[in-house]
């Protein structure tokens, strides 16, 4: 009786480790099988050669078994490094948008009514809740040479800028212009919310102490607000920038296919080149190359933040 | 200050045109009786009737409620006992380990998410034999995955913030750690399961990227299936199914934001009570 006995000792073994194991095993089995095996398999897979077989790759036969080529094609092929280059500038460039549309926002959340708050923080949650999808579709129905939205740009273009020619729309599909639009568009809720939770437990008092010893309003933002806010614009920072260098779906619908962004390439080599190991070479870089440094920079910022905070 | 901030509820009603001037653009456009998606050709509904008629739709529909469902459900289970873990064993082998694996889903890019989990699925099809083919099962156990961590972060942070010494008192007093569990710690926890599982059903039915790499032939769920007729071009259906999934998702976000706020105000109001009964 094989089952029984199994069955037994399965038995045995919870009574002895209890309900406390199960607890911690059965998320970590799950997250070891689910999550951090297929992470090893890039690893490895970055470390193999494409071939003309089913799964798309060979490892070696001798000994080493692994290739470098990958990695040094990396470095050969500009498209990468352009592709990397391009992913870095449009996720800061989108970033510092968010910031700047974001902080007005937020700080204008902080400084209404009660009600009015509610209300607007609705207003501000309420797209993000709607598909991610749909939000890129409608920017595509706007930024197309016929619609209402071009239609009035251009003819806003052609009376304020008054020139020989005059154009008969503006080309905003397909560009890094109309990828870095939506992207702005869809992570401008990640950059509000923490600025808001962050401007919102100021202490108002400094402000008014300030405003009453003469200084201009301005300047009390310049001094005590936007020093005391940098931690609220780290996070949204982070939210912001963090998945916007790895995007996949805005640049591949909206953006330039000659000139795509990282997650595009990474996209196009394993399904249309089907080479795996290239692709996975790339992620393993993108990982290496972006998302490292920001969790290790959020790791040693939290460490700092909690020796310079008072102990109670 | 006494002064209206004129200028900064200027910069807040045009970050809230620019939210919205797009959505409602869907909206009105899909009422529009042309073919072209964005030229105003006179009023109709006739996208809304033949977007009915679309079995294909509401089949994807159908799919991805069912694997929003089935994989909210597991994720909040698996994400509540990793948050537990967390929170309240500090000390058990490969806690490190486990506190990474819990927060790197968070932070990697959903493109490597996506191949991985594809390339896991077709290796284990070729050692183990399983699974045969890639659908319902494989897009679940992808999104449980993804969307399990989110739950651990709220429910992590809700148990970081309440008092362990009530746990304690009732494990002195006798109680069977069991009985803690199902007694003090879900209940306390109660709010944050809701949110948690609300958070990974949004993820599941919304994803494109997870799904699209680890989805088969006979899945397409309704990203998927905007996701392949918008790579194609723009088609006026299109407006009419994001006008529902818009007041769909609007109606329940809002009824559910007046509902938190009518029961804080009531937890206020009692708080307050108690307080004045005191005195």
């Amino acid at each position: 009786m094989a089952s029984g006995s199994a069955h037994f000792r399965l038995k045995q073994w919870f009574h002895r480790t209890g309900w406390r194991s199960t607890i911690i095993a059965t998320p970590y089995v799950w997250l070891l099988a689910f999550f951090f095996l297929p992470f090893l398999i890039v690893l490895v897979m970055s470390l193999a050669t494409q071939a003309d077989v089913s799964p798309p790759f060979a490892f070696g036969a001798e000994w080493p078994y692994v290739t470098f080529d990958n990695i040094a094609r990396l470095f050969e092929d500009s498209l990468y490094i352009r592709a990397y280059l391009i992913s870095i500038s449009n996720a800061a460039i989108t970033t510092v948008i968010c910031l700047i549309i974001g902080y007005p926002m937020a700080l204008c959340l902080t400084r209404v009514g009660k009600t009015w708050r509610n209300i607007f923080l609705m207003l501000v949650i309420l797209p993000f809740w709607t598909s991610f999808l749909l939000r890129v579709y409608a920017w595509i129905g706007l930024m197309g040479t016929n619609s209402w939205f071009n239609k009035g740009l251009t003819f806003l273009y052609n009376t304020l800028v008054p020139s020989g020619s005059t154009l008969t729309s503006i080309p905003m599909m397909n560009s890094n212009f109309a990828v870095i639009l939506v992207m702005v568009y869809c992570y401008l809720p990640f950059m509000v919310l923490p600025l808001y939770a962050n401007l919102e437990r100021l202490d108002f008092t400094l402000n008014e102490a300030s405003m009453d010893l003469g200084s201009r309003p301005w300047r009390v933002f310049l001094d005590i607000t936007l020093p005391l806010s940098i931690p609220g614009i780290i996070a949204g920072g982070l939210l912001v920038f963090i998945p916007a260098s790895g995007e996949f779906v805005i640049p591949s619908l909206v953006g330039d296919a000659s000139d795509p962004m990282i997650g595009r390439v990474i996209g196009d080599e394993f399904t249309a080149a089907r080479d795996w190991p290239m692709a996975s070479t790339v992620a393993v870089a993108l990982l290496i190359l972006l998302v490292l440094p920001t969790m290790a920079y959020t790791h040693f910022d939290s460490k700092a933040q909690a020796a310079r905070e008072p102990n109670p | 200050m006494n002064r209206r901030p004129v200028f900064l509820i200027t910069c807040l009603c045009f970050g809230f045109a620019f939210f919205y001037i797009p959505i409602l653009s869907i909206i009105v456009f899909s009422f529009n009786k042309s073919r072209l998606v964005s030229v105003w050709g006179g009023f109709s509904t006739q996208w809304y009737g033949k977007l009915f008629e679309n079995d294909q739709i509401i089949e994807a529909a159908k799919l991805s409620l069912s694997i929003a469902l089935v994989s909210a459900t597991i994720a909040t289970i698996l994400g509540t006992m990793a948050g537990i873990a967390l929170a309240r064993f500090k000390r058990f082998r490969g806690r490190t380990l486990f506190s990474g694996l819990v927060t790197a889903p968070l932070i990697m890019p959903e493109i490597i998410t996506g191949i991985s989990s594809l390339m896991l699925f077709i290796l284990m099809a070729d050692w183990i034999g399983w699974p045969g083919e890639r659908g319902f099962t494989t897009v679940t156990i992808a999104h449980i995955t993804f969307s399990m961590t989110y739950v651990t972060t709220i429910i992590h942070a809700r148990l970081s913030s309440t008092d362990i010494s009530i746990e304690e008192a009732a494990l002195d007093l006798g109680s069977r750690p069991w009985q803690v569990l199902t007694d003090i710690t879900l209940p306390v926890i109660a709010p944050a399961l809701l949110s948690g599982w609300l958070l990974a059903f949004t993820i599941s039915i919304d994803d494109v990227v997870i799904t699209n790499f680890t989805t088969g032939p006979g899945a397409t769920t309704l990203p998927i299936l905007i996701w392949s007729k918008v790579k194609l071009g723009v088609t006026p259906d299109i407006n009419a199914l994001a006008t529902m999934i818009i007041l769909i998702v609007g109606v329940l976000v809002v009824t559910a934001g007046i509902i938190m706020h009518r029961a804080e105000a009531r937890r206020e109001r009692d708080i307050q009570m108690a307080i004045n009964a005191n005195t």
